[in-house]
């Protein structure tokens, strides 16, 4: 079977309330890949994700994830999707009247065929591999911190272990050690999933640890995509500003 | 379909003097989660000495090292603790992960015949708190508008208009239309049973008295609880999930002067006026039937109404509107601010504030009557 990317965009133009936000978007990501997507706050990089999630109508271009383009898809292929990806959103997006585990149980039991004893077990496991305990496992999303929502939004996304996983800044809000963890977990998933990753992240050790690749949005397009180091020696100036700021250096120094 | 013949989950027992061999194969993954669950459970080996062989297994994922826990820990059972053989690396995280022991059915809560009463005894402690509640809320709201009296700046006017608008104006044309619909029904019940005794003229008598003493200013206040009431609480609810409420009393400011008494104030000056266009609306509906139904002269309709409509009928009306209408609006905003995290509770105050407020607007008529009476009014 030739190699069908996990996620292909073309030529993607998509407007919100008369504005052009995404101007002729191309991007691919192969199987396995681990993507990271930088951008400016309000550059559209959550635009890009909910497009490519089928969240948001696109005016002109193309999506396929796993080689089917969402839009034409009849309603059991987009389900067959559905069941090979896992999307984790910014703010966690629990379902409020369900226990964390239930809520990682959730998509199992809507795709799955097995036992309550299996799920419950998997869920439990997802959710000590994100780093919650048992205890949090039956708690509400209402009665959980910031950091231990991400978690367990992670968790769910990962709960059909999904050939590719979208996260939306997964790690903002995790203090260091967390977010470091997360890396090493998201390293294990893909090591043995063979996993694909689209990270939308302002975390540059993530990027750094984690993403085989980084793209930058800006102003509507990728301009530039490649290995972190060649990002950090772009010469374009939003590059510049972003990886090479106070911040950014810090991070480098450090190392 | 051939490919998934090919890698469809297989367990090989071989049985080697006192130990045995299981070798695993196909694919252990999420798809056949059924399957590879019922072939851990029927592979029992009895025997001491068990190597559970990996190599064979072209995919895994968390629910096939599921399956294969289960396996090891059932299999535990008959003697040594099994050897997982040929593990991946990669793999043993999850492995670590897993604990299926853990994983026992959580205690449910289990039915008592206590319950009942139980609940009985609830419902009405909870009655109680919710009349506290009620209480303490006009507490605060009569202590808000004294502060807005004394400042007048504070008592927010751009607020008061714009929930005017919302709960006034704009449910005016609904409950024209419903009192219109009203006022012709009981009109045209009124024609159709009064004409056996001959007694069609008392119909009018009989629609004036209802409508401006109970129908119209009940069906209102209905309508603005169901309208309005809930959309109070659906918003301070929701302004309470995304912690905007907290938000507003970090600044120092107090929640009931910033939200709830201009919504208050609204609704108590919105009914009184809504009430009086019902009212108009519905006796406009009885003379349309009159005319229409009964073929009764409009003049006379009119004469009729003249007498029949005293001011105090409309007295009795009006003056009941606006003390319900703060009662609905307290019972939103007390409901709103119950909303705990979840989108159920906040559907569950939404829906309680307009069971709760009609409960208390129809007792509140009732001590109305009691009152009127007694005034002889």
């Amino acid at each position: 079977m030739a190699a069908v990317p996990a996620i292909s965009i073309a030529n993607l133009s998509v407007d919100l309330g008369g504005r052009r936000i995404l101007d002729d978007l191309s991007l691919e990501v192969q199987r396995g890949e681990m993507v990271g997507l930088v951008g400016a706050s309000g550059s559209g990089k959550t635009v890009l994700l909910r497009t490519m999630l089928g969240l948001l109508p696109k005016s002109a271009g193309q999506v396929e994830i796993l080689g089917l383009p969402l839009e034409r898809a009849a309603p059991r292929e987009v389900r067959a999707i559905g069941r090979r990806c896992g999307a984790m959103f910014q703010q966690g997006a629990l379902f409020s009247s369900l226990s964390v585990r239930e809520n990682v149980e959730f998509p199992m039991r809507e795709y799955l065929d097995g036992s309550d004893r299996m799920f419950r077990s998997v869920a439990l496991a997802k959710l000590r591999m994100v780093g919650l305990s048992e205890s949090d496992a039956e708690k509400l999303p209402a009665e959980l911190s910031g950091g231990m929502t991400k978690r367990a939004a992670l968790a769910r996304a990962l709960a059909l272990d999904p050939e590719i996983v979208f996260l939306d800044e997964p790690t903002s809000g995790l203090d260091p050690i967390a977010a470091g963890e997360f890396d090493t977990l998201i390293r294990n998933l893909h090591d043995m999933l063979g996993l694909t990753l689209f990270m939308i992240t302002h975390d540059l050790e993530t990027l750094n640890a984690v993403c085989d690749r980084v793209a930058a949005l800006h102003e509507g397009r990728i301009i530039a995509d490649g290995p972190m180091h060649a990002l950090l020696q772009s010469e374009h100036p939003w590059l510049q500003a972003y990886f090479r700021g106070e911040r950014g250096r810090a991070v480098q120094w450090a190392r | 379909m051939a490919a998934d013949m090919a890698h469809e989950p297989r367990i090989n027992q071989t049985s080697l003097g006192d130990g045995a061999v299981l070798v695993l194969s196909g694919d252990w993954t999420a798809p056949h989660a059924r399957l590879i669950e019922d072939l851990a459970h029927r592979a029992l080996p009895q025997a001491r000495r068990i190597v559970i062989d990996l190599t064979g297994i072209a995919r895994l994922d968390t629910f096939g090292a599921c399956a294969i826990s289960m396996l090891r820990d059932a299999a535990g059972g008959a003697g040594m603790k099994p050897v997982l053989m040929g593990m991946a690396e990669r793999n043993a995280p999850i492995f670590a992960a897993l604990d299926p022991a853990t994983a026992a059915e959580p205690p449910r809560p289990r039915a008592s015949l206590l319950d009942a009463p139980e609940s009985i005894g609830r419902n009405l402690t909870n009655a109680g708190a919710d009349a506290l509640a009620l209480f303490s809320m006009l507490g605060r709201l009569v202590a808000s508008f004294g502060r807005g009296l004394r400042d007048p700046s504070r008592l927010r006017f751009p607020s008061i208009v714009h929930h005017l608008d919302r709960t006034g104006v704009r449910a005016a044309p609904i409950v024209l239309l419903m009192t219109f619909l009203i006022g012709c029904i009981i009109a045209q019940q009124g024609f159709f049973h009064f004409r056996q005794f001959g007694a069609t003229d008392y119909v009018v008598d009989l629609v004036t008295v209802l409508t401006l003493r109970e129908i119209g200013v009940l069906l209102v206040i209905i309508m603005v609880a169901g309208r309005s009431g809930s959309s109070y609480a659906a918003e301070i609810g929701s302004m309470k999930m995304r912690e905007e409420i907290d938000a507003l009393r970090t600044m120092g400011l107090d929640p009931v002067d910033v939200l709830i008494l201009p919504r208050v104030l609204a609704l108590v000056v919105a009914a009184p006026l809504l009430t009086l266009l019902g009212m108009l609306a519905a006796l406009l509906g009885a003379g349309v039937v009159a005319f229409l139904y009964e073929d009764m002269n409009p003049a006379i309709f009119l004469l009729r109404l003249r007498e029949a409509a005293t001011f105090s009928h409309l007295e009795v009306g009006l003056v009941k509107a606006p003390v319900m209408a703060l009662v609905v609006a307290m019972t939103g905003a007390i409901e709103g601010l119950r909303v705990s995290g979840s989108a159920e509770s906040l559907g569950l105050g939404a829906t309680s504030s307009v069971v709760k407020s009609i409960f208390l607007v129809i007792v509140l008529d009732g001590l109305f009557a009691i009152l009127f009476a007694w005034l002889g009014m």
